[in-house]
């Protein structure tokens, strides 16, 4: 079995959870990694008071790492506050991947993070709020 | 006879045998005769060349010079003035666009380039384009992978100025013969330059035989050291030019009230060059002449033919580019169904084993292919088929890990 392409990893790049588009979306935001052309797009519902994550769907295509860890980004914030999405930190979704990464593919497997945190702080931006960035 | 495995103990870091590796047409691995000839001027006599009137500036002057005459006589070029030192493929095609493109382009002139250019050949020309309104025509790539001189043929008019293309594709190791595509030029009068990026490092060239105005290369990918490249310009066109870059060394003389220029090649090389590096390629171009640049191409073949057999065995592998290795250079990419190059090259890295993967610095190229990405394998004078050997078996494997 390979260190870096573990079960959960192969399972979540299968089976992806999230996937798809949401119709009713507050936020859509997309992006590419120019070195592999690895492209998610996330779309995010907000609650009413555009204090939470209510709903979160990825889209896209490239390597595993990146797609994979798009979709254990789902779970780990679908219901969360839009604050603590924002403060999520990249050592985080590394744990959550939990296979030893290059330099070079750490940039895969953040492209997910990089998209949702984008396209909240353009939002809060957007609205005249700080970005909530750290 | 040429005997790869013997010309690998001539290469320190392949020696140590803890990598396969693969990825040359990125930059190749260096022989110790240059790490040598290097290291040699650092500890026997270094200092700046040119106007230095003591010992150490006049011999390394002199063996600046010396490299210059090598590398001229390794590409065939009729004289060592006709040889501009850069840093890479990359400066020597931008200076092209500034000083050639922009002194002698006009708005509305077309320029012919191919759709498998690095992007090396294809920036600098999109720059010149938008800023001076020249028109840029495609010369598609046709389905086996190749240029074809009819498709060339419905691009070319009367405002065709000049023609450019790789001799070797770096992704799709298309071998394209410069010969009648100079005949279709000069009938035009427009100019043609080739990036040999990929050709010089791999078979024999001789730029005056070919007839092309100027040819490209980098030296590390030619056994060389990195941070120095060439440029090979007809002397006519060379002397018309303007300089690129401006400074000390490319004038001949400069007042309050202006400047004139060296001679050529000197005009275009502006300050302190890597004359180091420069006396580094010297002596790489004097090991591929003794390996002789027509065994070093017969390897190529014969190392490229077994590639293409057992890749072709591989389920559902595609390979981009002509599928023959009497029209393929050194270089070949491929995908896998289901498997995406990245996750490829590194399952293959954890072995050991060391390909690209990614879009080769020719995204227009993959977006015809109608793909994002490709894994490359590419080979040199030290590669052997064990080292085909260990791939195959290393993308069996990524398969299987990857239950694709
Ligand atoms: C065909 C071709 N042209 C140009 C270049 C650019 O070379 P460099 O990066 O050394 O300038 C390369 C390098 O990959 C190449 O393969």
């Amino acid at each position: 079995m390979s260190d870096l392409y573990r079960e959960n990893l192969l399972d979540h790049y299968e089976n992806p959870r999230h996937r798809g588009s949401l119709a009713g979306a507050t936020i859509s935001h997309e992006e590419t990694n120019p070195l592999c052309g690895d492209r998610i797009r996330i779309d995010i519902a907000l609650s009413d008071d555009g204090e939470t994550i209510a709903d979160i769907a990825f889209s896209g295509d490239g390597c595993i790492i990146s797609q994979a860890s798009a979709s254990m980004l789902m779970e780990d914030v679908i219901g969360k506050a839009v604050a603590d999405a924002l403060a999520t930190d990249r050592q985080h979704v590394l744990d959550l991947v939990g296979a030893p990464l290059t330099p070079s593919r750490m940039k895969c497997a953040l492209l997910g993070l990089k998209v949702m945190k984008t396209g909240l702080a353009n939002w809060r931006l957007a609205r005249g709020e700080s970005s909530g960035l750290a | 006879m040429f005997d790869a495995s013997k010309v690998r103990q001539d290469f320190p870091l392949l020696t140590r045998g803890d990598t396969v590796f693969l990825d040359s047409a990125a930059s190749s691995q260096k022989p110790e005769a240059v790490l040598r000839a290097m290291d040699d001027v650092y500890r026997r006599g270094y200092a700046n060349v040119h106007r230095g009137v003591y010992a150490w500036s006049e011999a390394a002057t002199a063996a600046y010079d010396a490299a210059r005459a090598e590398v001229a006589d390794f590409l065939g070029a009729p004289s060592p003035e006709e040889i501009v030192f850069t840093r890479n493929a990359t400066e020597s095609l931008n200076l092209l666009a500034y000083s050639y493109g922009r002194t002698f382009l006009k708005a509305g002139d077309e320029i012919i380039l191919s759709e498998l250019e690095h992007h090396a050949n294809f920036v600098p020309w999109l720059v010149l384009a938008r800023e001076r309104g020249v028109v840029l025509r495609f010369w598609p790539v046709g389905v086996d992978g190749t240029l074809s001189l009819a498709a060339l043929d419905a691009l070319i008019t009367p405002r065709t100025r000049l023609i450019t293309f790789a001799q070797v594709s770096n992704v799709l190791g298309t071998i394209t013969d410069p010969r009648p595509v100079v005949a279709r030029a000069r009938a035009v009068g427009a100019r043609v330059i080739v990036d040999g990026a990929q050709s010089a490092p791999h078979m024999p060239v001789n730029v005056a035989d070919l007839g092309v105005d100027f040819f490209v290369c980098s030296g590390h990918k030619m056994l060389g050291p990195t941070g120095i490249g060439v440029l090979y310009g007809r002397r006519e066109l060379l002397e018309a030019m303007p300089p690129f870059l401006t400074g000390g060394d490319m004038i001949s003389r400069v007042s309050f009230e202006g400047a004139t220029w060296n001679e050529v090649p000197l005009k275009f090389e502006a300050g302190t060059p890597a004359f180091v590096e420069a006396i580094g390629l010297g002596a790489a171009v004097r090991y591929l002449s003794a390996l002789g640049m027509a065994n070093v191409r017969a390897h190529e073949i014969e190392i490229t033919d077994y590639a293409l057999e057992r890749l072709s065995e591989v389920p559902g592998l595609r390979i981009l580019g002509p599928d023959t290795a009497d029209r393929h250079g050194g270089a070949i990419a491929f995908t896998l169904p289901r498997v995406h190059p990245h996750d490829l090259a590194s399952l293959l890295d954890q072995r050991g084993i060391a390909v690209r993967a990614g879009h080769h610095c020719a995204q227009p190229l993959h977006e015809r292919l109608g793909i994002t990405a490709s894994t490359r394998a590419s080979f040199y004078v030290y590669s052997m088929p064990q080292d085909v050997d260990a791939l195959i078996e290393g993308i069996e494997s990524a398969r299987k890990t990857l239950r694709a």
